[in-house]
């Protein structure tokens, strides 16, 4: 070969190399599935399709951002973006879920929505007496978890705060009692996640709350402005962690010390499962700021093995933590959603799986968000794992966007100037430049990501009519007309709270559980449901609290698919009694009461 | 068309001496690699192992393959080394891929984009730039900082000054970050911002790589010592041009465009200056 043509060759390889970009764009591209379609073709194609029915639901539900210290003045819509929850909860056990909405300007009141059997649903949370929860000097609400602390048959509320902590006992679905005084709850939080769970297996509620910014800091009246992370990916600056167990007489006892938490980094989601298959929760934080903390629980101490398992060694943005048997394994996998924005910062969202041929404290995660597809969602926060299309696979539904105000300006430029800063520089909001109206991931696409069942997520959120462009922060799954399909709720920061009633392929499928502990603790969080059909397993558990701010239907759904042959469904309560039940019809809700 | 060749490198600073313990040509090497390491053992501040051994792998052996094919030799590989470990440690990607390929760009243009047998850009800066600006959607810089601690931070300027200073570039180094700190004030007095913001993108570790490791390459740098110091002034000028666009990767596209265009005039002023030679000395004779 003569010289002019290796360099010809060269020329072109090096042509090639640059259009490659391009051309895995263009090769990406072609297999979107994500076109706006219109209903019919959307169940024809993917199996389901939403409509956003808030207004027609009557809920006209805004959520209003809090206003801390004029010293964030600056940096406000950033600092103060966070407070849009939602939690799912049948408070008055009438067999409809209903919806806690929680509100975060202050003074301003929060929403129970009643659910009227109807379609609609009607806010009771004045006359309930869960509304007035935000009064100036008390902070304002972050989230809310639902769980019968004191085994009285009813769901009791934990409202978590930038603020003063409330505790409100269930009085038999005809109000609530505020009991925060005397349950023993930390004074003052700046906390984002709470999860209940029952850790020692006692049949008894206990708590966890993590904080994020530290609970020496009353935002609304600040000493300095030293308060931002100490670091982008490294901060340990941030609040406390709780662990209250629950001593039975309405009281919590603190013991976060003694069972081996000791984490200041900025937990922003939380939520426990067995993922050992030990009968013990496990717990699984998601930290901004940092490195995700996974701890497993031997019943009486708690040991972090985020580095040891894989999930905690790159730092990233952590606001999410839920999980999902997305193979059909009877393993759980973790969904972390972080942040990506395009030129900037590629963190991507991390899908931890069990490593094959690991278990038990040898269990070990990999992360295969870019394999499957769920990598990339933006400025991603909430997201929950759920049979959208009753396919039997689980598929995934993810809100995002960060603060959305004006579309033509950008705030990136500067924050990734001062998030590349020492922590001289960064962990003072004086330092960071001034937000001046500008948009930071603003405007984004949900993702509602379908399952094929072989190993791939599809977006198809335009395609299915999820096409909202709101500050998404928290998403509940929920059953909300026992019709056998799962709808959306979701809470957006500063926006509207909007529901998307899911209408599913009517040859598809389903099963339900409702179940309720009796040595175990009343709500049965914890407990498992393995459901068995045409030669697969999917195990489910009863959450506590998941995803960002929330919390799902206690209710455990299953999609089957076609003509589904159920062999049978395997309960695996918290205090560790089994129960199989055969002969299982589908699209039925089966109530199951733990067995004396 | 003529013969690709390696330009001739000048003896010195890289030429092993007696005295020295260890071959000038493996110190920034070194270097690097320990800045890695420390890096990652204390931080994790790489993406992943295998995603940077992928990047050092590839360059390496783009290196040897493109050496041997158009040079005739196996070129010394601490060169494309320091190209991959730039990659591994500056792009930021979930996926693989855009480490092979920038691995591949950046060696690629080493043997491509040359004037009179003189590459012209710096490899992992040509690399880098193109796959910031071609896959945005999937690569980002790093941009993060060396854990909380100042110790950590003083500790690679000290030693980063120190080993530019034995292969005799401080000058390049100081001329820009006195530069970078000027326009820094300057930035924040126009915007009224806080100095500490503006200043804040240099306290990271993407910046000590770029002023150690880039911008200080002998062979995309002109050879003058003024021209030099010029070179890295312009740099400064260019990249706060950029950052009043808000161009987060300003320092990257800075030397994109200044640099080559520093090198192609040196060369049009040798050409010139030997062409005036030649016809001196043929009058002369």
């Amino acid at each position: 070969m003569k010289f002019g043509l290796k360099k010809f060759v060269l020329i072109l390889f090096f042509i090639g190399l640059l259009a490659t970009p391009a051309a895995i764009r263009w090769w990406t591209a072609r297999h979107n599935q994500n076109a706006a379609l219109d209903p019919k073709t959307a169940l024809a194609r993917h199996g389901f399709y939403f409509q956003e029915v808030s207004h027609a639901s009557g809920v006209n539900f805004v959520h209003q951002g809090p206003t801390l210290d004029h010293k964030l003045d600056p940096i406000m819509p950033e600092v103060a973006s966070m407070g849009a929850a939602v939690s799912i909860v049948d408070f008055d056990r009438d067999g409809w879920p209903d919806i806690y909405v929680t509100n975060s300007g202050e003074g301003s009141k929060n929403a129970l929505f009643h659910n009227n059997h109807d379609g609609t649903f009607t806010d009771v949370a004045e006359q309930m007496g869960v509304a007035d929860v935000n009064r100036p000097g008390t902070g304002v609400s972050m989230g809310a978890v639902w769980g019968d602390y004191d085994n009285d048959g009813y769901e009791d509320l934990f409202l978590y705060k930038w603020g003063k902590p409330e505790l409100f006992h269930n009085d038999h679905g005809h109000g609530f009692t505020r009991v925060a005084d005397t349950a023993g709850l930390p004074p003052w939080i700046n906390a984002n996640t709470a999860v209940w769970f029952d850790y020692d297996g006692d049949g008894k509620l206990d708590l966890f709350i993590g904080g994020y910014y530290s609970e020496k800091i009353d935002l609304w009246h600040l000493q300095n402005t030293e308060i931002m992370p100490e670091s982008f990916e490294y901060a340990k600056n941030g609040g406390r962690k709780y662990l209250l167990r629950n001593l039975g007489n309405g009281k919590f006892e603190d013991v976060t010390d003694q069972v081996g938490i000791t984490s200041h980094r900025w937990a922003l989601a939380a939520a426990a499962a067995d993922l050992r298959g030990t009968g013990r929760p496990d717990l699984f934080i998601a930290n901004d700021y940092g490195v995700s903390e996974l701890y497993f629980n031997d019943g009486t101490r708690f040991h972090e093995v985020g580095e040891q398992t894989g999930v905690g060694f790159a730092p990233k943005s952590g606001m999410n933590a839920a999980f999902g048997d997305i193979f059909n394994h009877g393993q759980y996998a973790v969904y972390v959603s972080n942040i990506s924005e395009n030129g900037v910062l590629i963190q991507g969202n991390n899908l931890w799986v069990p490593k094959e041929g690991t278990s038990g404290n040898g269990l070990k995660y990999e992360n295969l968000a870019r394999d499957l597809g769920v990598e990339l969602g933006g400025w991603s926060f909430g997201a929950q794992f759920g049979d959208l299309n009753n396919d039997g696979n689980l598929d995934l539904f993810l809100t995002n966007g960060y603060v959305s105000l004006d579309r033509n300006r950008d705030y990136w430029y500067d924050f990734s100037k001062i998030a590349g800063g020492h922590t001289s520089i960064i962990s003072d909001a004086r330092n960071w430049p001034a937000m001046e109206g500008r948009s930071l991931s603003g405007y984004q696409h949900k993702d509602v990501w379908i399952n094929d069942g072989a190993g791939h997520f599809d977006n198809v959120a335009q395609s299915v009519g999820v096409t909202d462009t709101h500050d998404g922060r928290s998403v509940a799954l929920v059953d909300l007309w026992n019709r056998g399909v799962l709808d959306a709720v979701v809470a957006h920061q500063r926006g509207p709270l909007l529901i998307y009633k899911n209408t599913v392929e009517p040859e598809n499928k389903w099963i339900e559980f409702d179940l309720q502990g009796s040595s175990s603790n009343r709500s049965a969080i914890g407990a498992e449901v393995t459901l068995f059909w045409n030669g697969q397993k999917q195990v489910q558990e009863v959450s506590g609290g998941s995803g960002f701010c929330a919390q799902n239907d206690r209710r455990i759904h299953f999609g089957l698919g076609r003509d589904p042959k159920i062999e049978k469904a395997v309960i695996r309560w918290p205090s560790g009694k089994t129960q199989t039940i055969s002969n299982v019809s589908t699209d039925q809700l089966y109530k199951m009461q733990e067995p004396l | 068309m003529s013969q690709v060749t390696m330009p001739a490198v000048p003896a010195p600073p890289h030429a092993p001496s007696k005295r020295a313990l260890i071959d000038s040509r493996y110190v920034a090497p070194i270097f690097i690699t320990c800045i890695l390491l420390v890096g990652q053992l204390t931080f994790g501040i790489l993406e992943s192992y295998p995603r940077t051994v992928l990047a050092i792998g590839t360059s390496i052996l783009a290196e040897l393959i493109l050496g041997r094919v158009f040079l005739n030799k196996w070129p010394h590989p601490a060169s494309a080394y320091i190209s991959g470990i730039s990659v591994g440690i500056l792009l930021r990607s979930p996926a693989y891929w855009p480490y092979a390929l920038c691995s591949l760009i950046s060696i690629t243009s080493k043997y491509v984009l040359r004037i009179k047998d003189r590459h012209i850009w710096n490899p992992s800066n040509f690399g880098v730039s193109a796959m910031l600006f071609l896959a945005p959607a999937t690569v980002a810089s790093l941009s993060i900082q060396w854990g909380n601690y100042l110790l950590p931070m003083v500790l690679i300027w000290v030693l980063g000054f120190v080993i530019v200073w034995r292969v005799r570039r401080l000058h390049i180094t100081a001329t820009y970050v006195l530069s970078f700190f000027a326009f820094a004030f300057l930035r924040s007095l126009v915007l009224h911002e806080p100095w500490q913001a503006e200043v804040a993108p240099i306290t990271g570790p993407m910046y000590q790589l770029f002023i150690f490791f880039m911008i200080t390459d002998p062979k995309t740098t002109v050879r003058s010592k003024r021209g030099q110091c010029l070179v890295a002034f312009l740099i400064a000028v260019v990249e706060t041009v950029l950052r009043f666009f808000q161009s987060v990767y300003a320092p990257f596209y800075a030397l994109f465009i200044v640099g080559p265009i520093a090198n192609a005039i040196e060369i049009w002023f040798d050409s010139r200056r030997k062409q005036t030679t030649t016809a001196v000395v043929a009058k002369t004779a």
